[in-house]
């Protein structure tokens, strides 16, 4: 006798089930009416962001941001005086994301989209928003190609690119002689954001004379590093440098300290979210971000304390950066009175400047929808320093310094092969 | 040199091949005895990586190793207790579909109590960096860490139990042990080795919410190509995977995480009861 025999199974009475789906259903009869007429009254915005996945944590500090703005326009009597109803679901996957995007604007009738992490996510809802000629804002994602030769119209780009982060850190381990005559070792996230990233990388590599001696592209859903932190150690570079993405950057970090190799770590991307996952013991070397908590800015300190005040945590660069577009995008609505996306980009293009919590005062650049603005390197800071356990960072001198045009450090009109249709 | 790069990555394979065995073991231990293919696993592994980092800040990292997982095996005796024991003779699907239930609600209840947003811990500094032996690299956290499942297994009894509960376990319960209450103990002393994994894994890898699906794939893989019902096969199968995954990452990197799936698909053509695998009635 197998043990627990004498117990057989549960069994739902089909009755007790017949009741339940009966209560559905009937709820479902009356409350729709009333919830679809209070609806027709708000202005509904479509957010994807990736809920799950390697990509799923920092997602969800977007979505958190993302709520937190419409939380607020709504409390200060909405947009155009209706209120925002923001549809926030999980992006999956680029074709998942895709489908949800036609949905939101074909049923759900969202007037804009915005949102997204993963580059290949935000390349599809990119075709999807110009198909449907409707304003998508892409919060998070950073692959060059997405406002370079994929730029569309429709599609605007809020994070900094590849390049960006590439030349924010390029700059500060220059200023320290670790690029000139250097052998790095790049491990890649494979797919269009790391292919991306790695080529800004032998871009700014090839520019300032260091050796690329090697490269591995590592599938998204890899967890354990060691057989290529060996392959690391094989090569003997002088510095080793992160392309990955998401939780990958943690793993990799933390498994970097276990194994304790000599050669300096540092990255062209990462986001506080996973710096503070990585833990302040285990994280090193030179990193770049778009934003920070501790940015010395009047209104990034008081999205700061409203984010703190409601989550007990303090915001990650993703939450900041779904808070600011929905707030410009609400300022953009309330400005040309209207929800229709040809006005919408007609009012971006015109350059508009909007107050994102940073010094300089940042705008869409007209030829590619690039969201121009302050860039950061960041070092870690010493434990017995740190005031709290998301104190971690210390941000280097803003990119581009203070005198030199913002612009400076984007790709040129010649560098990027954007060309948008009318 | 080509050579010694190869066997390195050989020897980290069966390295990690042991961290893959303890999540595999569990997951076999309860199906060997109890007939159900416990898909809420990987819950208890991610649990014992967050009890761990809990009391890491309270304890020390050592302390909480030791403590996590008997702490989630209490936990054990009420799935044990409320749920398996109801699915031990139903259709094995019953018990797939409310196990399945049960890692999302794990997930979710992590979720509520300690946020979306991974935790953090790391290794004390003592455990940290390589050992190299002649021409080998090895992290030498890894290294204790294998020594420690090692000890546990071949020379405790709670190591006796496993290897007798996975291979006979008719021969067990017809010495007279009461069923029930020493399912009890199988289902505590498979949950508590997830547990185990998970404090192990928690300060290299990342601790977040969904930690528990990401295992379980490489868990299944291992129990599927080792055989169901077999000690040794498990064993095999988790080197086997380490070694092979480490190999294909050595001479093509892209498929570094399909080869385990591949070595699953070609094991499963010419065995499909796996390597050391029983005939089990109940799915036949």
């Amino acid at each position: 006798m197998r043990p627990g025999e004498e117990t057989g199974m549960i069994r739902t009475s089909r009755r007790t089930l017949l009741r339940t789906g009966a209560a559905f259903a009937g709820v479902s009869a009356l409350g729709f009416p009333a919830i679809v007429r209070a609806q027709a009254e708000k202005i509904r915005i479509g957010h994807l962001t990736p809920l799950t996945g390697f990509l799923g944590v920092i997602g969800s500090y977007a979505q958190l941001g993302a709520r937190l703005a419409a939380e607020e326009i709504n409390q200060s009597g909405g947009i155009l005086g209706k209120q925002i109803d923001l549809l926030s679901e999980d992006s999956i996957n680029p074709a998942t994301a895709a489908t949800k995007a036609q949905r939101m604007l074909e049923q759900d009738g969202a007037v804009v989209l915005l949102g997204e992490i993963s580059s290949a996510s935000a390349l599809t809802i990119m075709q999807v928003a110009e198909r449907n000629k409707k304003v998508f804002f892409s919060t998070g994602a950073r692959s060059d190609a997405l406002r370079g030769k994929n730029c569309n119209k429709y599609s605007f780009h809020c994070d900094i690119p590849n390049t960006v982060m590439v030349n924010a850190v390029g700059t500060a381990l220059s200023q320290k002689g670790m690029v000139k005559g250097k052998k790095f070792f790049t491990l890649t996230a494979d797919y269009i954001f790391g292919h991306d990233l790695l080529k800004a990388a032998k871009a700014f590599f090839g520019a300032h004379d260091a050796n690329l001696i090697g490269d591995e592209l590592i599938a998204t859903d890899v967890t354990d590093f060691s057989p290529y932190l060996l392959k690391v150690r094989q090569a003997k570079p002088d510095v080793v440098c992160c392309n990955l993405a998401g939780n990958q950057v943690t793993n990799l970090v933390k498994q970097y300290a276990e194994f304790g190799f000599p050669y300096p770590l540092v990255g062209f991307n990462l986001n506080t979210g996973d710096a503070w996952a990585a833990g302040a013991g285990n994280l090193s070397g030179t990193w770049p971000t778009v934003w920070y908590h501790t940015l010395n800015n009047p209104t990034s300190q008081a999205f700061v304390a409203a984010f703190t005040k409601k989550h007990a945590k303090p915001p990650e660069n993703h939450a900041w950066i779904d808070y600011i577009t929905l707030k410009l995008l609400a300022e953009a609505i309330n400005t040309t009175k209207s929800t229709d996306s040809n006005e919408l980009i007609a009012y971006f293009d015109k350059q508009t400047q909007f107050d994102i919590g940073k010094a300089r005062k940042a705008y869409f650049r007209s030829w590619d929808h690039q969201l121009v603005q302050e860039a950061y390197p960041f070092t870690v800071k010493p434990k017995d320093q740190m005031k709290d356990q998301w104190d971690m960072l210390v941000l280097g001198d803003v990119v581009p310094a203070a005198n030199d045009p913002l612009e400076s450090i984007y790709p040129t009109r010649e560098q990027n092969p954007c060309e948008m249709k009318a | 040199m080509q050579l010694e790069f190869l066997l390195e990555q050989v020897v980290n394979g069966l390295v990690l091949g042991g961290y893959y065995l303890l999540i595999a073991l569990g997951l076999s231990l309860i199906f060997s005895v109890g007939g159900i293919v416990n898909l809420a696993h990987g819950a208890f592994y991610a649990l014992g990586a967050y009890v761990c980092v809990e009391l890491t800040t309270r304890l020390g990292f050592g302390a909480s190793v030791a403590i996590s997982p008997f702490a989630v095996a209490l936990l054990g005796i009420l799935f044990e207790r409320f749920i398996l024991r109801r699915f031990y003779t139903a259709d094995p699907i019953l018990s797939l579909l409310v196990t399945f239930g049960l890692a999302m609600v794990a997930e979710q209840a992590i979720r509520m109590i300690w946020g979306a947003a991974p935790v953090s811990t790391e290794i004390p500094q003592s455990f940290r960096g390589s050992v190299i032996v002649g021409d080998f690299l090895f992290s030498r956290y890894r290294l204790l860490v294998l020594l420690g499942i090692w000890l546990l297994l071949q020379k405790t009894s709670f190591g006796r139990v496993v290897r007798a509960g996975i291979q006979r376990p008719d021969m067990v319960a017809a010495l007279g042990i009461r069923l029930q209450p020493y399912m009890t103990a199988i289902v505590m002393l498979g949950v508590g080795m997830a547990a185990l994994g998970g404090a192990f894994f928690a300060p290299i890898t990342t601790v977040h919410p969904a930690m528990g699906a990401e295992i379980m794939t490489v868990a299944f893989v291992v129990v599927v190509i080792g055989g169901l019902g077999s000690f040794w096969g498990v064993v095999i199968a988790a080197l086997l995977v380490g070694v092979v995954r480490g190999i294909a990452i050595h001479f093509e990197p892209a498929a570094g995480e399909a080869s385990i799936y591949i070595l699953m698909f070609l094991v499963l053509l010419v065995r499909p009861r796996g390597l050391l695998g029983e005939r089990i009635e109940k799915f036949e």
